[in-house]
C-alpha cells in the first residue's frame, strides 16, 4: 500500500465532505440549521450524473447538480425562515424528500456504464515538491483544486469582508443586525441557498469525479450526515472543516484500501472483502465522527466558543429574543 | 403585498385534524404529479395501494404486520420527541433489538428446546435491553457531555447496520448466505389465527402478536405521558426547559431514562420483526422503519394513541409501495407528506395572510373577522 497514493485518494474523497461541510457552515453561520445535507447531496449526485449520462458533458452536469441542490434547499429556507417551522424537523424532511426524489429520478441509472467525468490533471512545478506534490497536486480532479481555493476564500469571506460580517451578525444577533439595516431574511435565504449549491456540488463530486456511478441512496452512504457532524467538530470554521474533511477522506480510503492487502508481516489480513471482520472495520468512520463530535463539543465548551447564538431560532421582527 | 404571520390566540378544535387531512391530500397530489412526470400513472398507483393494503382480510393482516415495527418505533420517537430529544436512531435501536433477540436463539443464550412461553419473553427482554443500550449511548453523551444527539444517533444507525452484517456474514451465516439459519418454531411469535380453535373470530388473521404488543405499548406510553409524574416532567421539559429547571426536574437523569426507554421500544420492534416475520436474522430486513417512524410521530402530533392510526397508514404505503415503480416512490411520498405536515402545522399555529402594504391591519382581510379573537 503506497502511502502517498492513499493520501492522494483520501484528499479526493475528503473533497466531497469539504464542500458539504463548508456549505453547511455558511447556512449555520446565518442561523439556519439545515439537516437536509444528505438529501441535497443525493439530488446533486443524481442530477449531475444523469445529465452527464444523457449529454456527455460533465461540466453541464456539475452546473445542474449545484442548481438541484440549491433549489431543493429553498424549500427548507421558505419553511424555516418565512413560515418559522422547526428547523430540525424541516431538515429531516428535506433529507427524506431529497433521498426519495433522487431514487425516483435515478431509476435505471445504476447500469448507465462509463460516462463523462470531470477532468483530472497535475499542477506543474507544485506536483514536483516531494511528498506534498504527489499527495495534493498530482493527477487530481479539477474539483479537488476547487476545494483548495474554496477553503481560504470561505474563511476570508466570513471573517474579513463586509458581507461576511453581516452574515455573522445575522447568525449571532439578528435583532441587532436588523436594527443596523441588514436584511435578515434575505441574508438567510442567500446562505441557505449557498449551502444547497455546495451540497449539490458535493454530490456531483462523488458521481462525476471520486467514484462515478449511481448506487441509489448508497451513493452518499451517510456522508451528508458526516458533514453535519464535521461542522460541530470544526466549530463553524472552514479551515478546521477542511482539516476534518481530508482526515475523514483519508480514513474512508484507508478502510477501502486495506481490503486489498493480502498479508501484513506474514499475518493474513483479517479485513479482506467478504470477511465478516471487514464490517467491523467499516464502522471506523462513523465511530470516529462520534469521537470528534464529542471532542469538538468538549473543546467548544471549554473555550466558550459555540454554535452561532441564533442557530435554530426563527427571527421575528419586533419580538424579543436573541 | 406582504406576508403577515401572527400567532393564533386560540386554535379551533377542528383546525388541527382538518389541516392534517388537507396536508395528506396535498402531499398525495404533489407526489402524483411527480409520478406522472416520470411516466407513471398516479391514480392507478394510489388505487393499487388501497386495494393491496385494505382489499381483503388477508391483506389487512399484512398491513398490520408492516404497521407493527412502525408502531413500536413510532412510539420510541414520540416519547423522545415529546421531550424535544431528537432520537433519529430508532432504526439502529431496532436493528440492535433484532440482534439481541436473535442472540437468545443463535448463541444460544437459552438451550435448544426451551418452550415458547419462556423463549419468547426472553427474546423480548433481550431485544428491549439491546435497544435500550443502543439508546443509552446518545442519551448519556447528551446528558453528561452535551453532545448533539442527532449526529450520534444517526452514526449509530450505520454502525448497527454493520454490526448486523458482521454477524450474518460471519459467525451466524447459514452456508455463506447473508442470513442466519431459521429459528426453531418455539421462537416464532404466535399469529392471531393460531388461537382460532379457542376464539373462532380470529381465524384467518395472520398478523402476529407483535401488533397487540404495539397497541399495548401505545396505551402504556399514553398513560405514562399523560397520567404519571414522570410523563408530566417529560412534557414540561419539552415545552419549557427553563420552567422544568426551576421546578426542580433532574433533566440529565430524565434524558438518559427517556433515551433508554425509547431505545427499548425500538428494540422490541426489532425483536417482533425477527421473531414474528422473518424468523431469522438477515441483512437489510428493515426498509428503514426507524426513519419512517420519525414521520409517524410527527403525523400523530406526538400522541401515542394516534401513532397507532398513523403507523397503519404508513404500513399500507410500505406494503403496497413495494410493487410500485419507480421503486423510490414510497420514500419520496414520505418526504412530501412530512413537508406538507410541517406547513399545515404553521397554518394551525399562526394566522397567515397577505396584507396590502400600508393598509390598516385587519381591514379587508376576509378571514380576519371570522376568526377574530380579540
Amino acid at each position: 500500500m503506497d502511502v502517498t497514493l492513499l493520501l492522494a485518494a483520501g484528499i479526493a474523497t475528503g473533497t466531497v465532505l469539504l464542500f458539504a461541510a463548508v456549505g453547511e457552515i455558511f447556512a449555520e453561520r446565518s442561523g439556519i440549521l439545515n439537516l437536509g445535507v444528505e438529501g441535497m447531496m443525493l439530488m446533486g449526485a443524481v442530477a449531475g450524473f444523469s445529465t452527464a449520462v444523457s449529454t456527455g458533458n460533465a461540466w453541464l452536469g456539475l452546473a445542474l447538480a449545484m442548481l438541484a441542490g440549491g433549489l431543493i434547499s429553498l424549500i427548507h429556507a421558505v419553511v424555516t425562515i418565512h413560515l418559522r417551522a422547526d428547523q430540525v424537523v424541516s431538515g429531516l424532511a428535506l433529507t427524506f424528500l431529497g433521498t426519495g426524489l433522487a431514487r425516483v429520478l435515478g431509476e435505471g441509472l445504476s447500469n448507465a456504464g462509463e460516462t463523462a467525468r470531470m477532468p483530472v490533471f497535475s499542477i506543474p512545478l507544485l506536483a514536483d515538491i516531494p511528498i506534498v506534490g504527489p499527495v495534493f497536486f498530482h493527477d487530481q480532479s479539477v474539483l479537488v483544486y476547487v476545494g483548495y481555493i474554496l477553503v481560504p476564500l470561505a474563511w476570508f469571506w466570513i471573517n474579513r469582508t463586509r458581507p461576511g460580517l453581516h452574515l455573522r451578525a445575522v447568525g449571532e444577533a439578528p435583532a441587532a443586525a436588523d436594527a443596523q439595516g441588514i436584511n435578515v431574511y434575505r441574508t438567510r435565504y442567500v446562505y441557505v441557498f449557498v449551502g444547497g449549491l455546495l451540497a449539490g456540488l458535493a454530490g456531483a463530486t462523488i458521481t462525476l469525479a471520486v467514484s462515478p456511478g449511481w448506487f441509489s441512496d448508497l451513493t452518499t452512504g451517510g456522508r451528508g450526515w458526516i458533514a453535519v457532524g464535521l461542522v460541530i467538530f470544526a466549530q463553524w470554521s472552514p479551515l478546521r472543516a477542511a482539516f476534518g474533511a481530508y482526515l475523514f477522506g483519508a480514513i474512508t480510503r484507508f478502510v477501502l484500501d486495506v481490503q486489498g492487502v493480502q498479508s501484513v508481516f506474514g499475518i493474513e489480513n483479517p479485513f479482506l472483502p467478504g470477511r465478516s471482520a471487514t464490517f467491523l472495520l467499516g464502522m471506523l468512520p462513523y465511530l470516529l465522527v462520534i469521537v470528534v463530535v464529542v471532542l469538538g463539543s468538549r473543546e467548544a465548551a471549554r473555550k466558550r466558543v459555540g454554535a452561532p447564538a441564533a442557530l435554530g431560532t426563527p427571527y421575528v421582527r419586533g419580538e424579543r429574543g436573541v | 403585498m406582504t406576508l403577515r404571520i401572527e400567532p393564533r390566540m386560540s386554535v379551533p378544535r377542528w383546525l388541527s385534524p382538518a389541516a392534517t387531512i388537507l396536508a395528506l391530500v396535498v402531499a398525495l397530489a404533489i407526489s402524483g404529479g411527480v409520478i406522472a412526470f416520470v411516466g407513471g400513472d398516479p391514480i392507478r398507483s394510489y388505487l393499487h395501494i388501497v386495494g393491496a393494503a385494505f382489499g381483503s382480510v388477508g391483506v389487512i393482516s399484512d398491513t398490520l404486520v408492516k404497521a407493527t415495527p412502525l408502531l413500536l418505533t413510532g412510539l420510541a420517537c414520540t416519547l423522545a420527541f415529546r421531550m424535544r430529544l431528537w432520537n433519529i436512531g430508532a432504526e439502529g435501536q431496532l436493528l440492535l433489538g433484532a440482534w439481541g433477540a436473535s442472540a437468545v436463539v443463535l448463541f444460544p443464550l437459552l438451550p435448544a428446546g426451551t418452550p415458547g412461553f419462556i423463549l419468547i419473553p426472553a427474546m423480548m427482554l433481550a431485544g428491549a435491553l439491546a435497544g435500550a443500550v443502543w439508546g443509552l449511548i446518545p442519551g448519556a453523551l447528551r446528558a453528561l457531555l452535551g453532545v448533539n444527539e442527532i449526529i450520534v444517533t444517526l452514526m449509530l444507525n450505520y454502525v448497527a447496520l454493520l454490526w448486523i452484517q458482521f454477524w450474518v456474514f460471519g459467525a451466524w451465516s447459514e452456508g455463506g448466505f447473508q442470513q442466519s439459519e431459521q429459528f426453531p418454531p418455539e421462537a416464532f411469535l404466535p399469529r392471531l389465527t393460531d388461537f382460532a380453535s379457542a376464539v373462532p373470530a380470529l381465524g384467518g388473521l395472520t398478523v402476529h402478536l407483535g401488533f397487540l404488543f404495539g397497541v399495548g405499548a401505545a396505551i402504556l406510553v399514553w398513560l405514562v405521558l399523560e397520567r404519571s409524574r414522570w410523563g408530566y416532567e417529560i412534557r414540561l421539559v419539552g415545552d419549557s426547559p427553563e420552567a422544568a429547571r426551576y421546578a426542580g426536574v433532574d433533566i440529565k437523569r430524565l434524558i438518559i431514562v427517556v433515551f433508554a426507554a425509547s431505545g427499548a421500544l425500538a428494540g422490541l420492534a426489532g425483536m417482533s420483526e425477527v421473531s414474528g416475520v422473518v424468523h431469522r436474522l438477515q441483512d437489510r430486513f428493515s426498509p428503514g422503519y426507524g426513519y419512517t417512524a420519525i414521520i409517524i410521530a410527527y403525523l400523530a402530533r406526538y400522541d401515542p394513541l394516534k401513532v397507532i392510526i398513523a403507523s397503519i397508514l404508513f404500513g399500507a404505503l410500505i406494503l403496497a409501495g413495494r410493487e410500485i415503480q419507480p421503486s423510490g416512490v414510497p420514500a419520496m411520498i414520505q418526504g412530501v407528506i412530512l413537508f406538507c405536515l410541517i406547513v399545515a402545522d404553521v397554518f394551525v399555529r399562526y394566522r397567515v395572510r397577505l396584507v396590502r402594504t400600508g393598509a390598516a391591519a385587519g381591514a379587508g382581510a376576509p378571514g380576519g373577522s371570522a376568526t377574530s379573537e380579540a
